[in-house]
């Protein structure tokens, strides 16, 4: 995709004093250009904790010790947590908006394009840092993504690395979200009023304000931990009159809301792709839009749901409990309103529309699991259980990323000018569908059955369900392969798509010729 | 959906193992306590709802799916809103949650009663191993994991209780009303017995409580499910509930061996007696980190072999040992070892290996070491 905009750039404007190489990547101010290389990093990002997650399947394909030790396992989880979610997920979804927000709005870029150029170079600087930690002295962070005190105080170098990496991601989300909420209040076509934009926008909107609102927080709990390590502070040292729990309230305050920056923007895209595939307008689109922002504030006051088990008072548990099962009723008008777009339609499969559907159905399984998990007193049995990796992989892997597979087949044509291959896609889905439920259902019975998460090692009786899951890792692992092969190939050629691209399609960017040339809107166009 | 899911699994599982089909669990254990049977009714309850709405949900979504396309030739509808089914699906998920709501929270006003326990015991996570003392019995004592080290590097076929099975087993009466006082020494664990329903973190610096009361004889095994380091797989918890009989004469039994215990502290023993014991208390606590072979994890734990504190004044060395170094892994031992067992581990890291120093460090000595006052509370708590 990234050549077809190039030659096309070159094509517009080669007035512009336009660098080549290299430079052209490390100086451009272009939206198109930038989520491009949004999307490239979180692509590698995925690929180097993909493989932790394999190496930590390995490890539990049987008991005993055999790949690894156990701290070289705990620096596995660790990574794999903080790099998939810091370094693919986020990442993608900014790719995202970065590309879709402007031609959505019908905008020309986005509002400060030099700061959008920073905010994207940020990031390979964090990524680095934090891949490096593994070379250091003592390895990499073990202590989990979370970062609890007082085990996060006991670590080494990279531990202190580690906590600069996020305060440079958060600064990179920051003036993200700034640029994506100034350019959606301020720079939406004439006559495209909020209620009339996108629902891509609208989730995108309703996240930035999010991030804006807990990436200060993050980097307040972090900070913490940096002079509790190397300065003398007890902020969270019982000792020194600090309390370690209080970092699992500061954490779990932007934790929350973070869980709904990495699901809201996948809501947008499945909206937007539904609809396409269904002929037939999304359905409810104001209870959606409330219905996101609903979950948005929610998401503020259900954060100590993560910590049942330290032990609060009962009135904090039930309310906590109450607040958590309260998300279950906007999250449902959504699906059912997924589910009305496709009721009556005339609907076709392609690829993005099956990602779409198993990302309706199996987000659907991580909220049910997540409904388990909101009842307290089941959770206090499945707390820091493999049914919570369960929960959240159904919610994060058929979730985000699913959604990020669906808007990527979805607006590639768009992007690069070819059609992808749709064979190709279509086997991507199957074996990732089929290879990411071998994975990760077997571990609901392996939490009920009681085995801890982040362990290396494992009793006798979790055998068979392991062995199952580690199978399913590898089907889904490899799989993502052809989802390399199928980009590239995009990338450089194939059959030409149509303006249209989709016989469905709706809104402004299908306006626009494919590719999408390197300078779009322009002028602005006029709404109706 | 979930047939397929079934039949995946089923081949796969087929595929890869050889099936012992009875260890396929779908539910949580065996309650063997109140509280865990109401959370293993409440977990059935709620998910019977969740698969009725699923069904009925993608029952709905996969019948569109089917007569809803284009290959067989489906016209789209325009219609995109309607204000009362809207209201339908809000208001009828609010009234089942609110079903659910009332039965969750009788159960955790239930767990978190913790008044009129008819035993109190205090419990201690360390990295890697829990402390349990007895407030009413006045017993106190450590739990280490005893799968042996050959198990777990696959040198050795591995036990029926591998990784769950410990050197002293938390010993409760049947039908007795137990009240847990968890706390941690280092960092965050937590404890967890599945079976009795009873989860608590173990916060540094805090007490907080929990309870169980068992319904019936037997073991019941657990493990350590927060995240605390290196060896967080490998301090389990294990807990015997035993007739009140055979709990009395087992607090009797652990006494005597208290007793015995602290005479030691006031004996002298030789430089083979030393080595012996300390051999043992090594492998027990310092070996997790600084291994059997004294090298430590190169970055991660330093090495005892060569150490310039093993082989250099034995009172930085017992010093070392009694207070830990505050900001690192390393723990101080004080509080969980007697001075016996302080004298014969320092006595052991400083002659084996390549340490060769020939000192026989005394129980006396420790006791010097930990001052006058401190002189007459060592481990026994």
């Amino acid at each position: 995709m990234s050549d077809a905009a190039h030659v096309h750039g070159h094509d517009d404007h080669a007035h512009h004093a336009h660098p080549n190489g290299i430079m052209r990547w490390l100086t451009t101010t272009n939206h198109k250009d930038i989520g491009t290389m949004y999307l490239w990093f979180a692509l590698i990002m995925l690929f180097s904790a993909g493989t932790m997650a394999l190496l930590i399947r390995a490890e539990l394909f049987q008991p005993g010790l055999q790949l690894t030790n156990p701290d070289f396992f705990n620096q596995l989880t660790t990574m794999h947590g903080l790099i998939m979610i810091f370094g693919a997920i986020m990442p993608a979804f900014t790719g995202f908006a970065n590309w879709q927000v402007p031609l959505m709005l019908g905008a020309p870029d986005m509002a400060f394009p030099r700061m959008n150029n920073w905010s994207f170079w940020l990031l390979p600087v964090a990524g680095l840092m934090l891949m490096s930690s593994f070379l250091l002295p003592g390895g990499a962070v073990a202590g989990g993504w979370t970062m609890y005190p007082p085990l996060f105080i006991q670590g080494g170098i990279s531990y202190d690395l580690t906590i600069l990496a996020v305060h440079i991601m958060g600064l990179s989300s920051i003036m993200g979200s700034i640029n994506i909420i100034t350019t959606i209040l301020n720079m939406r076509a004439p006559g495209l009023t909020l209620m009339k934009m996108p629902l891509f926008c609208w989730t995108w909107l309703i996240t930035a304000y999010l991030l804006i609102a807990t990436m200060p927080v993050l980097a307040g709990a972090v900070t913490m931990l940096l002079t509790d390590r190397n300065f003398g502070t007890s902020f969270f040292n019982a000792a020194g009159g600090g309390d370690p729990v209080m970092f699992q309230h500061i954490f779990w305050f932007f934790g929350h809301p973070e869980v709904y920056i990495l699901i809201l923007p996948a809501f947008g895209i499945v909206s937007s792709i539904i609809p396409t595939f269904a002929r037939k307008p999304l359905f409810g689109y104001a209870s959606m839009v409330y219905a996101t922002a609903s979950i948005a504030i929610l998401s503020f006051i259900v954060w100590a749901h993560h910590m049942f088990a330290v032990g609060m008072p009962a009135a904090a548990q039930l309310f906590f409990m109450f607040s958590t099962m309260l998300i279950a009723v906007p999250t449902g008008v959504k699906v059912f309103n997924w589910v009305a777009t496709m009721w009556q339609g005339s609907m076709t499969f392609e690829t993005p529309m099956l990602f779409a559907i198993a990302f309706v159905c199996l987000f659907t399984i991580g909220g049910f699991s997540g409904l388990v998990l909101a009842i307290a007193p089941v959770d206090i049995q499945l707390h820091d259980t493999y049914y919570v990796v369960a929960h959240f992989h159904y919610v994060l892997v058929s979730g985000a990323l699913f959604s990020i597979f669906a808007g990527i087949y979805y607006w590639l044509p768009k992007w690069s000018g070819h059609m992808y291959d749709e064979t190709l896609g279509k086997w991507h889905f199957w074996l990732s569908v089929i290879g990411m439920n071998i994975v990760f259902f077997p571990m609901h019975f392996l939490g009920l059955a009681g085995m801890p998460r982040r362990i290396p090692d494992y009793a006798l009786q979790f055998t068979e369900f392991n062995q199952i899951a580690t199978v399913g890792a590898f089907i889904f692992g490899f799989s993502q392969l052809i989802f390399l092969v199928v980009v590239l190939k995009a990338a450089r050629g194939g059959v030409k798509a149509t303006d249209r691209v989709w016989e469905g399609a709706e809104g402004l960017e299908w306006t626009l010729p494919s590719p999408a040339p390197y300078h779009t809107f322009e002028t602005a166009p006029v709404v109706k | 959906m979930s047939i397929r899911q079934r039949a995946v699994m089923a081949g796969t599982a087929w595929a890869v193992s050889q099936p012992v089909w009875a260890e396929y669990a779908y539910n949580l254990q065996i309650p063997a306590s109140k509280v865990a049977q109401d959370v293993f009714d409440l977990h059935n309850l709620i998910m019977l709802v969740c698969l009725g709405i699923f069904i009925v949900v993608f029952g709905a979504m996969f019948y569109s799916l089917l007569k809803h396309r284009k290959s067989v030739g489906h016209k789209a509808a325009h219609f995109h809103e309607n204000t009362t089914v809207e209201v339908i699906w809000t208001v009828i998920p609010f009234v089942i949650l609110m079903g659910m709501a009332y039965p969750a929270a009788k159960v955790v006003i239930d767990m978190k009663d913790t008044s009129n326990p008819d035993i109190s015991i205090k419990i201690t996570g360390y990295q890697w191993k829990w402390g349990y003392t007895y407030l009413n019995d006045g017993v106190s004592f450590y739990s280490t994991l005893s799968t042996p080290r050959d198990q777990i590097e696959g040198t050795a076929a591995k036990g029926e209780n591998y990784l769950l099975e410990v050197d002293e087993p938390m010993v409760v009466p049947v039908g007795k009303r137990v009240r847990l006082l968890i706390t941690a020494n280092d960092v965050i664990h937590s404890w967890w017995v599945p079976a009795l329903g009873a989860k608590q973190d173990a916060i540094p610096g805090f007490i907080r409580d929990s309870w169980f009361k068992a319904d019936k004889i037997g073991t019941y095994r657990g493990q350590c499910v927060e995240l605390c380091g290196k060896d967080h797989g490998f301090m389990p918890i294990v807990v015997e509930v035993v007739s009140e009989a055979d709990y009395q004469a087992w607090v009797e039994k652990k006494k005597g061996a208290a007793s015995s215990a602290a005479a030691d502290n006031d004996k002298t023993f030789d430089q083979a007696e030393l080595m012996a014991r300390g051999e043992k208390v090594y492998a027990g606590n310092c070996a997790a980190c600084h291994q059997a072979n004294g090298m430590g994890l190169p970055g991660v734990f330093l090495p005892i072999n060569g150490s310039k504190v093993a082989t250099g004044p034995v009172d930085a060395h017992i010093s070392t040992v009694l207070n830990g170094r505050p900001g690192t892994a390393m723990a101080a031992f004080g509080g969980q070892l007697s001075d016996a067992d302080i004298a014969a581990v320092v006595t052991y890291q400083r002659n084996a290996w390549d340490n060769k120093t020939g000192d026989a460090v005394q129980p006396a000595q420790i006791a010097a070491a930990r001052g006058g006052a401190e002189a007459a509370a060592p481990a026994a708590q």
